[in-house]
């Protein structure tokens, strides 16, 4: 084994991308692939949430009247039970202090496996660990569409394409 | 091999069951069966001297007490004797001339000389197929598949439409006694299979060297069957419909018990309707399909040491493409199977280790099950040089207490995997420096409780699940001001890498929140796992 740049629970894991969801800047979002196809949806760097500043206010995972994520339930080994994602469909509701709200998207289709319960008690890690104690939900995409995932996102070089232009035209 | 006259073997009253049989296409061991002699060495007589039993016994009446003796065949005098007796105007041939046996018509006397009529009840089972041709031809089958045993246990399938003939004859036998104010109890009737091993056994016995062990672990089996009359069971289908479940896999909905169920079920009246009484005379016997052979399975345990961190517990591959070359337990296997020339093996240890983890110490428990293996007798010192083999064979893993053991045993093994504790080391690095004292306190941690919920990197096939573990005990041994080494003593089915980098916040307490750094392993070896079983050799 060879000495981590980073936590040793993300080794296996790729990480894909998706920027400016919703039209709205910045708000971006890494997918953590690992190689058995469970995915961990995590807040990108850019994201508002984790620039310097941004207080979290609340987290909400009650997303509609009847649709709750926390209330989601699974059991055996296929996950029976899950509540189904699309790429669009919201995971939770982040305010923060200075009144702005926002919303974390699956970005991939597949079963809702679990939410992160550690950041409602203790919202400073999703600032201080948004890749690892700070994601926000794990999903598991169905087999047939395991490698198909990945087409609606970046690799880590095309997004850093992407904050490159976005550093350029801001400049 | 005059018994069956001498004997009570068949009395007066079976007389008209006999004549009634015989002259239906029945042959003499099954009569034997519907007038329910139970002598297992009159079923053991050739055919050919059955028959002619059977024939005399039907020409004999009450006063012929005098009767043949035992070990002569009829001396011609006393045949002339007893024709004289019998005669009567059905029995002169066209010619006028006295016929040997007055009782039966032309065709099967003629059949006396020439070939043998396949009966209608056992469809030969009780004829050729139990007799010293057939014997020999099934031991040459089982002594080609050279196969190591010391007893045998024979095992038959016989075609289902055999039940319903069965079934026919009782009631052909049962109607006839009636019509004599007698009855005949069903459960007195020989069964067919039961008849078959009386006749089979020794014969198989003799041939094979070995006696018939109703508990022997190797197993001869024949499956006959008669495709001239695989059709005569569908009528039960439609009069039945309920006992026939749908076909798997193009098998035969008529199975077996399908076709008894249904014979239970079904009225004497409704049976009459559908099926000839009785049965009509096939032309051919049936044959054996395949003669098989099986060895129950052997159990070799023993420990088992990885060296390699690239090496899986079993093979690796996806999509049909090997990810890693070879697994632990196929260099174990491979040489016990050659060795026990089993078909396949089963290999199941007490717990097990990743791919990176080496296991160090005495050794992780195993067993491995050997199916339908030829050769089944190794001495303690064969097992020695088994050993030896396997540890030559690879320096990425050693066995020792190599040995046979029952499946029982089996139990105790995996009993280790839940019950039992496992001692670790691991290599950990921290983002953080640390000095000696800040992990120092890890030592005087006991019975730590660990909420872990299912790894990321297994959760894919395994249900989400919470579970609480227990670390025993720990201890650290510095390295420098990222690295430390940690010893722990922990619960079976722990998650150590887990613990050690935190599984994104999701085992918890974790060394990462103890120590407040991001923590990750590096190296993980299993120093012991505390089975005391199989029972240690003196390697």
């Amino acid at each position: 084994m060879a000495a981590a740049a980073r936590g040793g629970a993300e080794r296996y894991f790729t990480r894909w991308y998706k920027a400016d969801v919703k039209g709205r800047p910045c708000e971006d979002f890494c997918v953590l692939q690992h190689s058995n196809r469970i995915c961990v949806i995590t807040l990108a760097e850019a994201h508002p949430l984790l620039q310097s500043g941004k207080t979290i206010k609340s987290i909400n995972y009650q997303i509609s009247a009847n649709c709750s994520r926390l209330q989601n339930k699974v059991s055996g080994k296929s996950k029976r039970g899950a509540q189904f994602l699309t790429e669009l469909a919201p995971l939770c509701r982040i305010s923060s202090s200075d009144g702005e709200e926002y919303t974390i998207y699956s970005c991939i289709r597949g079963r809702l496996i679990e939410v992160n319960e550690n950041i409602l008690s203790n919202p400073a890690i999703l600032q201080e660990k948004p890749s690892t104690e700070g994601y926000i939900a794990v999903v598991l995409p169905k087999f047939e569409e395991s490698k198909s995932i990945t087409q609606g996102l970046l690799t880590q070089k095309e997004y850093e394409e992407v904050l490159v232009k976005r550093l350029n035209s801001s400049s | 091999m005059g018994e069956l006259s001498s004997m009570s073997s068949l009395t007066e009253k079976d007389r008209p069951i006999v004549e009634l049989l015989l002259n239906t296409g029945t042959c003499p061991r099954c009569i034997l069966r519907f007038c329910c002699v139970a002598s297992q060495t009159l079923y053991r007589c050739p055919y050919k001297d059955l028959m002619k039993e059977v024939k005399e016994f039907l020409k004999n009446n009450q006063e012929k007490e005098d009767t043949v003796c035992c070990d002569v065949v009829d001396p011609p005098c006393k045949r002339i004797r007893l024709e004289h007796a019998e005669e009567g105007p059905d029995d002169l041939n066209h010619n006028g001339a006295v016929q040997q046996i007055p009782l039966v018509n032309d065709e099967t006397t003629a059949m006396e000389n020439s070939a043998v009529k396949v009966c209608n009840v056992c469809l030969g089972i009780l004829q050729e197929l139990c007799e010293v041709d057939f014997v020999k031809k099934v031991c040459q089958k089982v002594n080609s598949a050279d196969y190591q045993f010391t007893s045998f246990v024979f095992s038959v399938s016989l075609p289902p439409q055999l039940s319903v003939r069965e079934r026919a004859a009782w009631l052909l036998v049962k109607q006839e006694m009636r019509k004599l104010g007698l009855s005949l109890a069903k459960d007195d009737i020989v069964q067919l299979k039961e008849a078959y091993k009386w006749i089979i056994h020794p014969q198989l016995s003799e041939e094979l060297g070995v006696p018939a062990d109703g508990k022997s672990l190797f197993e001869v089996s024949v499956v006959f069957a008669h495709p001239e009359t695989d059709e005569e069971c569908h009528f039960l289908a439609t009069a039945c419909p309920d006992c026939f479940k749908p076909a798997k896999n193009k098998q035969s909905v008529f199975t077996r018990m399908a076709v008894l169920k249904a014979l239970e079920k079904i009225k004497e009246e409704d049976f009459l309707k559908h099926f000839p009484c009785p049965p009509s005379s096939p032309k051919n016997l049936c044959v054996a399909l395949e003669v098989q052979c099986n060895n129950g399975a052997v159990f070799v345990a023993g420990r088992y040491n990885k060296y390699s961190r690239n090496l899986p517990q079993t093979p690796w591959i996806i999509d049909g493409e090997r990810k890693l070359e070879s697994s632990v337990e196929e260099l174990i296997s491979e040489h016990l199977m050659a060795e026990f020339k089993a078909d396949s093996f089963n290999f199941s240890s007490s717990g097990r280790e990743d791919v990176d983890v080496r296991t160090l110490g005495n050794g992780r428990p195993f067993a491995i099950e050997l199916v339908n293996p030829r050769r089944i007798h190794f001495t303690a010192e064969e097992m020695k040089g088994l050993q030896q083999t396997i540890n030559n064979s690879s320096d990425k893993i050693q066995v020792r207490d190599l040995q046979l053991v029952t499946r029982e045993a089996i139990g105790r093994m995996k009993e280790g995997e839940e019950e039992k504790t496992k001692t670790y080391s691991a290599l950990i690095w921290t983002d953080k420096a640390i000095q000696k004292e800040d992990i120092s306190f890890l030592d005087d941690i006991k019975e730590l409780k660990l909420d872990q919920k299912t790894p990321l990197r297994v959760l894919h096939r395994r249900p989400l699940a919470v579970r609480c573990r227990i670390i025993h005990t720990m201890k650290s041994e510095y390295i420098d001001e990222h690295h430390f080494r940690l010893h722990l003593k922990t619960q079976a089915g722990t998650y150590i890498k887990e613990f050690v980098h935190g599984d994104f916040g999701r085992t918890k307490p974790n060394i990462g929140s103890l120590l407040n750094r991001t923590a990750d392993i590096l190296e993980l070896d299993v120093e012991s796992v505390d089975v005391d079983w199989p029972p240690t050799l003196d390697n």
